[in-house]
């Protein structure tokens, strides 16, 4: 394989090719080097932990608190959780077989895909790399990462690190921007996983359909959160940290998962809008405690989301942004029409629109209307409203009076549906992401049906149709040559 | 006509008509009593599309098609209940689960080999699931479409379940359509093109490709019952138009005379001394194909290799079992998928160089094994990646209801059968229900130090650091 520069110029058929000889070697396939994959990836958070949050810091300024509770804690507990279910994962499962096959078994057998590729995104730079990487390793796959451009210093970090404490032979980081992606998506690739915008999510899979490159998409959405009217002042001031967690909190709300926008009854609205502001004043008491805007363009996008005169007009509270500081205030909006930018775009960013409804359950009916976002959140009690919403909607996933925390859990799958995308992963669905499940059935060469084989004639039609509604009895006696 | 078509059914699935259990479980029973009802029926559209026996109508669709209904009847409650999964100490107080849901409205494209089987055997996943259905049958098997167009309105609800026919002109326009799954089944040139049509609207897919599947035949088996296990897995399944069917066998230099042998007797036993006479035998479904497959064995390279059959009647479109041996393997008949009852043998010097052989092509959607030899199956298994894979028989596997059934790499993505077909149209929807108990002030900024440390504790699953964070440790300065 040639330097770096030499792979970009020649469109990574190097790359590719090298890691492919290296699948196909067996190399990545043994438990044993799988096992050591994960236990450096657990050494490598434990040990560079404070680089980690240095270059969260440096692209996000990300507070090291937000860091560890979003990126490096639950990956560590992640990769653990991978290593002691390896074995258990990787194994055939037995697979029922029908009494009118027998003598047989049937097994299923997890297989790893081959070279794998995955895209990550800037805004949980280190977790969407590391989180997909343990369960492509854990499956057995020869595997390359792009950290997205965006987020440079992590970026550099991940490919300065991870081939000190990975197999460098069989996983590979490549840095650069959408170009690169481009020239990577020109190869065959035995699974791709894509995490970003819908816009590059078609491209990344019409690329991958000259293929038949299987993707997995996890796009953006605008994830709604219904607050129901709450009696008591300890459950609203619970559910008010509990969505000032999920927004200004995770990465000043840009994250596929942070609360997009409110649904919330009229009447309910104020007293909401009250404890929100107080609350952010006790959280925040310092500017580092919310990560920072991305970039000039992001900046500009969420500015302009403000500059809409019906929009600027429905602040209540915050509003302010520094185009010189690229800092936006965590502001909360009271009703902006439906029709404006910041109610039909994905907002990602510190801008929190309220919508009213007359009753709360109207809130399912505008939900309905929208696209499938990735995630639904709801703050209630009542036992009937969860009830409708976990019917009546659609989404990746539901959270009830708690946002964001469904990632950490390794029990439950993590991905889209509709036009928040496909595919699912976390914990053992990181590990079937990246494998196939190959069917095995054996058979011996003992107890032949000779009806089964031509020439055909009635009475051998006869016996497979009991063969087939497994009447065994009949089938028995109709083989003694006793007819029915 | 297809954009009117969607609209319908998305209009009666947003009204929520699929979703109820007795809903799909009617559906399915109207399905069974189709099938029981016009067995003659769709028999005779088989035989006219393909010239397909009773025998193998019965056997591999109609037979099949019923039992996945009634699986699926018999499953159909078990799999739509939410799957209760543990939550983790981090988020105690919780409860999680996983919820099925139906995607919404799927496309289903079937292919003209089992025209039957495989147009229902999706629709039944996709209706166990809750969703709303277009079906486009082939074409290629026009009577069968026809059948289906005439026959399903009798039975199932039309408002959530249609039938839409035509060819390439209507498949494209129906692709346009934004759909929820789009599941294909047919040749990897389409399937790329459903692919490339599917992403613009971000709709998954599941495609059910083919490749070219291998025999790999060792000396120690039983030879007479391993031979006729192929012939019927080869030839008895549609003259060899099977995604599954043995494309070609390989086996060791010393061996080859033995089985071809054998292959010769059982033949004959089988279709008898003039095959093309033979009323077991399905003909080639058009004069495409049967051009096609005159073709590979006119290469001068591969005529001279024929030790079995070769006979061809164009005007009945048959073509008679042909084996041939040692082809040149850069001749179109090595290197395409076959999809016909040409089967020609590659020879090796030792059996285990069959694996490497296998390897070099593309992942194929069956690979098949016969030997006694258990490290020889152990190998197989575990080097060769495949959709799915039978030890000493053929195609059998898909008849079982618990193994997924699917290809790998160039023989597709996504896989069905049993409860696998329900998956295939569902959604997995995680559910994580909390109370407002169990609040953990450690969670939000200022990140003080105490925090930080009761937060990782707690992240690690420590039991203590869960109590010091219900107890409300830090205490909040107010």
């Amino acid at each position: 394989m040639g330097s770096v520069a030499e792979e970009r110029a020649l469109g990574y058929g190097g790359l590719v090719s090298d890691l492919r000889d290296v699948y196909e070697s067996g190399r990545t396939r043994d438990l044993e080097w799988r096992q050591s994959q994960l236990k450096e990836l657990v050494r490598l958070l434990r040990e560079k932990e404070e680089e980690i949050f240095d270059v969260l810091r440096e692209d996000l300024g990300k507070h090291r608190g937000e860091s560890f509770r979003d990126e490096v804690g639950v990956l560590a507990k992640s990769v653990e959780d991978k290593l002691q279910n390896l074995k258990k994962w990787a194994a055939p499962e037995k697979a029922d077989t029908p009494l009118v096959a027998f003598p047989a078994t049937a097994f299923v057998v997890p297989e790893p895909l081959g070279v794998v590729l995955i895209f990550s995104c800037w805004n949980l730079p280190i977790g969407l790399v590391l989180e997909p990487l343990s369960g492509a390793l854990a499956a057995g796959n020869a595997v390359v990462v792009k950290p997205s451009e965006l987020a440079p210093s992590t970026a550099a970090f991940l490919a300065a690190t991870i081939p000190k404490y990975l197999d460098s032979k069989a996983v590979k980081v490549v840095e650069g921007g959408p170009e690169v992606g481009e020239k990577l998506m020109e190869h065959r690739w035995d699974k791709v996983l894509f995490t970003g915008s819908s816009r590059v999510g078609r491209t990344i899979m019409t690329k991958a359909a000259k293929h038949l490159t299987p993707v997995a998409l996890e796009l953006g959405s605008k994830c709604p959160c219904i607050v129901d009217w709450l009696d008591s002042n300890r459950d609203s001031q619970v559910a008010v940290n509990r969505i000032i967690g999920a927004k200004w909190s995770t990465c000043a709300g840009q994250a596929c998962i942070a609360i997009d926008y409110m649904l919330v009854e009229e009447e309910f609205a104020p007293i909401l809008i009250e404890l929100l502001k107080s609350t952010l004043k006790r959280f925040f008491t310092k500017p580092e405690y919310m990560a920072r805007i991305l970039n000039k363009q992001h900046f500009q996008r969420l500015s302009d989301l403000l500059e809409d005169p019906r929009v600027a007009s429905s602040v209540v509270h915050g509003g302010y942004y520094d185009p010189k500081t690229l800092s936006v205030e965590p502001t909360i909006l009271l009703n902006p029409p439906l029709d404006s930018d910041i109610m039909t775009e994905e907002i990602f960013g510190p801008l929190l629109p309220i919508i009213t409804v007359k009753k709360i359950e109207d809130s399912i009916t505008f939900l309905k209307s929208k696209a499938k976002p990735l995630a639904i959140y709801a703050f209630t009690r009542n036992e009937k409203l969860k009830r409708r919403i976990i019917d009546e909607t659609s989404s990746g996933s539901v959270t009830f009076n708690d946002a964001i925390v469904q990632y950490g859990l390794d029990s439950i799958p993590f991905g889209g549906v509709g036009h928040s995308g496909f595919g699912q992963y976390h914990g053992k669905y990181s590990f079937e992401m990246f494998s196939h499940k190959k069917a095995v059935l054996k058979r011996s060469f003992l107890i032949e049906f000779m009806f089964r084989y031509p020439p055909w004639d009635d009475s051998k039609i006869g016996m497979l149709r009991h063969v087939f509604r497994f009447d065994y009895v009949n089938l028995f006696l109709a083989l003694l040559g006793v007819r029915r | 006509m297809a954009e009117g078509v969607a609209r319908e059914l998305r209009a009666s699935f947003a009204a929520g008509r699929t979703r109820p259990a007795e809903w799909r479980a009617a559906q399915l029973r109207a399905l069974v009593r189709m099938i029981e009802e016009k067995e003659a029926d769709i028999s005779d559209a088989l035989h006219a599309d393909l010239a397909k026996t009773h025998m193998e109508s019965y056997l591999h669709e109609i037979s099949l098609a019923k039992s996945a209904c009634k699986f699926a009847l018999k499953g159909l409650k078990n799999w739509a209940k939410p799957e209760k999964v543990p939550s983790a100490i981090t988020t105690f107080p919780s409860t999680a689960q996983i919820v099925s849901e139906p995607l919404g409205v799927v496309l289903i494209i079937s292919a003209w080999n089992y025209p039957f089987l495989l147009s229902i055997d999706p629709v039944i996943g996709a209706i166990a699931a809750g969703n709303a259905v277009v079906l486009k049958p082939s074409e290629i098997a026009p009577t069968t479409s026809s059948l289906f167009a005439k026959l399903l309105p009798e039975y199932v609800d039309n408002s959530c379940i249609k039938v839409v026919e035509g060819g390439v002109l209507e498949t494209t326009v129906l692709l346009e359509q934004k759909w929820d799954k789009i599941f294909y089944t047919g040749s990897g040139t389409v399937g790329r093109i459903v692919m490339a049509a599917a992403a613009k609207h971000l709709t998954p897919v599941a495609l059910e490709l083919g490749g070219k599947c291998p025999v790999i035949v060792d000396s120690d088996i039983d030879l007479h019952v391993a031979v006729k296990r192929i012939a019927v897995g080869k030839w008895g399944c549609n003259n060899g138009q099977a995604c599954i069917a043995p494309d070609y066998i390989i086996t060791t230099k010393s061996f080859a005379p033995e089985l071809v042998d054998s292959l010769k007797r059982v033949l004959e036993r089988f279709y008898g001394k003039d095959p093309l006479q033979s009323a077991d035998l399905s003909r080639i479904v058009n004069s495409n194909h049967f051009h096609r497959l005159t073709n590979l064995i006119e290469d001068k390279k591969v005529a001279d290799k024929i030790v079995y059959g070769g006979e061809t009647d164009e005007k009945q479109l048959k073509i008679a079992p042909t084996v041939l041996l040692d082809v040149p393997l850069d001749t179109a008949l090595m290197t395409g998928e076959i999809f016909g009852p040409l089967l020609p043998i590659v020879t090796v010097e030792k059996i285990e160089e069959s694996i490497d052989f296998i390897n070099s092509k593309t992942k194929p959607l069956a690979a098949y094994l016969f030997t006694k030899n258990k490290k020889l199956q152990d190998e197989f298994v575990a080097n060769v990646p495949a959709g799915g894979m039978l030890v000493n028989d053929i195609a059998l596997h898909l008849t079982n209801p618990h193994l997924p059934f699917g290809g790998v790499g160039d023989s597709g993505m996504g896989s069905y059968h049993g409860k696998f077909s329900f998956d295939c149209f569902s959604h997995k929807k995680a559910v994580l229900i909390r109370g407002f108990g169990g609040e953990a002030t450690a969670r939000y900024p200022p990140y003080t130090q105490e925090k930080q440390k009761i937060l990782r504790g707690l992240i690690n699953g420590s039991f203590i650091a869960l109590i010091l964070a219900l107890l409300g440790f830090p205490r909040e300065k107010r």
